[in-house]
């Protein structure tokens, strides 16, 4: 194609296709602005952790990553369900248990595990470690969590099912929200963690 | 970087992750623009926990990591500078 090409085609145009063109880039360009807006509008991001399980070492990595993502300035929520409900009992998650049977990470076998006091000691072994490391303690993680603006919420259906009072919580926590609330903070997340 | 030119000292020593990261959260809202924030840690996991929150979040610059030994401990010192 020779230099002068170009030249010799924009004689060619007719004024009325180029000032279509022109019409039509105008209307895409805003429509990109606007779809720009939109998705910068979105506010923080979101992360919501279903947290089902109520053994000392499964308290842990919901509210770690819960603080973290808030840290990070994530919009934090927690939805606490079954014996996940234990972590946000103020009395229960002070004694939360380690269980050995069937744990293959634990140093004793199962038969020995299974002997009654075993989930005691090894617990009692969890937490010295817990303390020799400087690692926080699971109340410590609950205020530091509900202080950074995480959403700790307590599963209404689970509250009822086993028996629990809304005044058994740690104060800061929701409680009478279902899985439909659940649900709907896990569409507009844009991180859904099941633990 | 000398210690002169941090606006505000954080002592984490003692404190094992998520804590370091967290409490740099909540010192560094407090700092004003321009200033630096010192973070004086044990945990040997805040030199990249750190370094990854500083890059992640908008307004922090993560200006120097150091590693000494302090009173026979290992030490690690976090400068971040908030931009905006």
């Amino acid at each position: 194609m020779s230099a002068d090409t170009p030249a010799s085609t924009n004689d060619d145009l007719d004024p009325e296709a180029v000032a279509d063109l022109q019409a039509r880039i105008d209307a895409l360009e805003t429509e990109v602005s606007d779809l720009r807006t939109d998705v910068d509008d979105d506010g923080p991001q979101k992360m919501v952790i279903i947290a089902t399980k109520g053994t000392l070492d499964m308290a842990y990595p919901p509210l770690i990553l819960a603080s973290t993502a808030a840290a990070f300035g994530y919009d934090v929520t927690i939805f606490h369900t079954f014996w996940g409900l234990e972590i946000l009992h103020e009395e229960n998650s002070k004694n939360l248990q380690l269980s050995s049977v069937g744990n293959p990470n634990m140093p004793v076998p199962n038969m020995i595990a299974a002997l009654p006091g075993m989930d005691r000691m090894t617990t009692r072994m969890m937490r010295n470690k817990i303390d020799d490391n400087d690692v926080a303690t699971v109340e410590e993680l609950i205020e530091t969590s509900l202080a950074s603006g995480v959403e700790l919420q307590a599963c209404q259906m689970t509250i009822d099912l086993l028996g629990y009072d809304e005044d058994d919580f740690y104060d800061g926590v929701t409680t009478g929200v279902g899985a439909a609330s659940a649900f709907q903070d896990m569409v507009d997340a844009d991180i859904q963690l099941l633990v | 970087m000398s210690t002169e030119t941090a606006a505000e000292t954080l002592d984490v020593r003692g404190q094992n992750c998520p804590m370091p990261v967290i409490k740099t959260k909540g010192a560094f809202d407090d700092l004003a623009a321009g200033e630096v924030l010192e973070i004086v840690a044990t945990d040997s996991g805040s030199m990249s926990d750190i370094a990854g929150w500083a890059e992640s979040t908008d307004g922090a610059e993560l200006v120097d990591q150091e590693e000494a030994t302090e009173d026979g401990q290992d030490v690690y010192k976090h400068y971040v500078r908030k931009t905006e």
